[in-house]
């Protein structure tokens, strides 16, 4: 058994408000109670990871940020301000972007047209308001422009298509995407699950650079080397409950894989 | 008691194999296989012009003026209903019920106006809503009842069928007790030996018109998207439903243009007429190249399958073959279409 001191109460409290906040979340599902009253914070510039076996809560704690679920009870605030979405366009329209684990993006398409699908800029003018035009240059120029802030340099030639692209690289459109798009937060679902080394390493980067820009990121990963390699807290979800929170700092790989399993209280 | 597994280690199997993405990119194969990734309407062009070569050969008289003016003027309505089902095919649908639709149209324009008296201009305004009524209810169908395409469809084939033979009373409507105007698509402009209907220009003014729609704006991006992965473009923000409805209602839309085609071509109005034109469209979508799995494919390939499909007919009767083989060749450019689009989707992996 391993000894983890209390997490809770030691864990330096930011002295910022939250950006994202969600209070007591309920979610059943019939009889299965996915989120039994769970609170979480998100605060300006950091990478808040979310933990947990399967079937603990996570996937619906993250759905009811997204807006891709509606929460039973509970309620969310962004930035103090209380918000209710109805589905991931208004989680969107509020600035919160989600990368899922799916990807989401349409192989087919190059990745300028994935880096707007959703939002096409059109042209100015007559071409634009009545024939509708798109402005196909301007957004790959954006586009390239986006990927390059993002220091991500495999990615040379953005009017090729997606499914020519190796993992890696399509997570790297996804989370650029989410990057440029993001204005509040950026939440990652196991955006590693089906990468190699390497290029789980470039996604990592990537999230620090996010950070860096000042930008929030939710992490959700299975992966705790990873987790303990750019989280600044762990929330730890427990049969849909919050476990525990704690920092890196304060806790081991160990401790945090004990809590989220049982075999230990933080 | 035993530590819990602490930390699992990130999985290595997924680096692609530098060997071989070597030896793929070496193959002259593979090298033609992206380039019709790519392009998926380069096969169509070249089998247009080895057709043409081929029967051409044969028989010279194929590359008469006259004789490629009259095949432009038999492809016009099975092309028109194919650029219609390209729109469907490109969302991973398929409409069974489109060449139905436009003779449902058409007999609603030629009966209102022959036994009526409504003026043409109206009649074809009332096509055009008979036209977008089919679209709007196979959408509706699709989106709302969440049933599969190929099911509504192939209800509503047999719906509209009967309403064809309901409101016309199984008879055949004459040019002659038209206005002119229904039949105008039929006239041709001449120039020298070549001979152009305006049902054609019609025809090729719609291609422009989609082909400019699924291109250059949103809503084409958007068509190719839901095709793709609908799930992923649901994420990406686009309203799927949306997109679908608006497919099925432009679909509608061109079976009603197709209809005034038709009515010009044949110089009537039969509610018997099109009945192979469900089928003949989907082959001229396949061997446009095209997916049936949609997300993939380009209007201007179904152009040239449509012409595929012509000239091979064309071709064939001039060599002095019976109809039969006509079908027979046809048939197996299906089969040979749908083969090479299996084989060009396997770059993906």
């Amino acid at each position: 058994m391993t000894s983890t001191t209390e997490a809770t109460a030691e864990r330096p409290l930011p002295t910022t408000p939250p950006i994202l906040e969600a209070r007591d979340l309920v979610k059943t599902f019939g009889r299965v109670v996915g989120l039994d009253g769970v609170s979480v914070q998100v605060y300006p510039g950091e990478v808040l990871a979310v933990i947990g076996d399967n079937g603990a809560g996570k996937s619906t704690l993250i759905k009811c940020l997204t807006g891709a679920e509606i929460p039973d009870s509970g309620e969310l605030r962004l930035e103090g301000k209380r918000v209710h979405f109805r589905g991931p366009q208004d989680a969107r329209a509020h600035g919160i972007e989600t990368v899922y684990q799916t990807l989401a993006v349409s192989p087919a398409l190059d990745v300028a047209s994935n880096l707007f699908l959703g939002r096409e800029r059109r042209r100015r003018g007559l071409l634009g308001s009545v024939l509708r035009s798109l402005d196909a240059r301007g957004m790959r120029a954006d586009a390239e422009a986006e990927l390059r802030k993002l220091g991500i340099s495999t990615l040379q030639d953005v009017s090729v298509a997606v499914e020519n692209l190796s993992g890696g690289q399509r997570q790297a459109v996804a989370v650029a995407r989410a990057a440029a798009f993001g204005s509040k937060v950026v939440i990652l679902d196991e955006p590693t699950a089906a990468l190699g080394v390497r290029e789980s390493n470039q996604v990592l980067e990537l999230i620090k650079d996010l950070r860096h820009r000042g930008l929030p990121v939710v992490l959700i990963s299975h992966n705790m080397p990873q987790v303990f390699e750019v989280a600044d807290r762990i929330h730890i979800q427990r049969l849909g409950r919050c476990a525990a929170t704690v920092t890196p700092q304060t806790h081991s790989m160990t401790d945090a894989v004990a809590i989220m399993t049982g075999a230990a209280t933080a | 008691m035993s530590t819990p597994p602490s930390g699992t280690v990130a999985t290595a199997a997924s680096a692609p194999d530098p060997a071989t993405e070597f030896l793929a990119r070496q193959s002259r194969l593979g090298r033609a296989r992206s380039v019709l990734h790519r392009h998926p309407a380069v096969s169509p062009a070249v089998v247009l012009v080895a057709a043409i070569a081929v029967f051409g050969t044969i028989n010279e008289r194929l590359l008469l003026p006259a004789n490629l003016s009259l095949i432009l003027q038999q492809v016009a309505v099975v092309g028109t209903v194919a650029l219609a089902q390209t729109l469907i095919i490109l969302t991973a649908g398929i409409d069974l019920s489109i060449g139905a639709a436009m003779v449902l149209a058409s007999m609603v324009i030629a009966t209102t106006a022959s036994e009526l008296g409504v003026p043409g201009a109206l009649a074809l305004l009332l096509g055009l809503l008979v036209g977008l009524a089919t679209g709007a209810l196979n959408g509706v169908l699709v989106t709302r009842l969440k049933l599969p395409p190929f099911i509504v469809t192939l209800g509503t084939f047999n719906v509209f069928v009967a309403l064809t033979l309901l409101y016309s009373g199984g008879a055949t409507v004459r040019g002659a007790d038209m206005p002119g105007l229904l039949t105008l698509t039929g006239a041709p402009i001449t120039i020298g030996d070549v001979r152009i209907t305006i049902g054609v220009l019609i025809m090729f003014a719609l291609y422009v018109v989609v082909g400019y729609a699924l291109t250059r704006t949103a809503w084409g991006r958007h068509v190719y998207a839901v095709g793709d992965d609908k799930e992923a473009a649901r994420l990406a923000g686009i309203k799927v439903n949306r997109v679908l409805l608006s497919v099925y209602l432009a679909a509608g839309a061109i079976a009603a243009v197709c209809a005034w085609i038709q009515i010009g071509r044949t110089n009537a109005a039969s509610p018997n007429a099109g009945v192979d034109l469900n089928l003949d469209s989907i082959t001229a979508v396949v061997i446009g190249g095209t997916s049936l799995f949609g997300g993939r494919g380009t209007v201007w390939g179904t152009l040239l399958g449509a012409l595929i499909v012509g000239v091979f007919r064309g071709g064939l009767s001039l060599a002095g073959l019976d109809v039969l083989y006509q079908t027979l060749a046809v048939g197996i450019l299906v089969i040979a279409a749908v083969s090479i689009d299996q084989w060009i989707r396997k770059v993906r992996n």
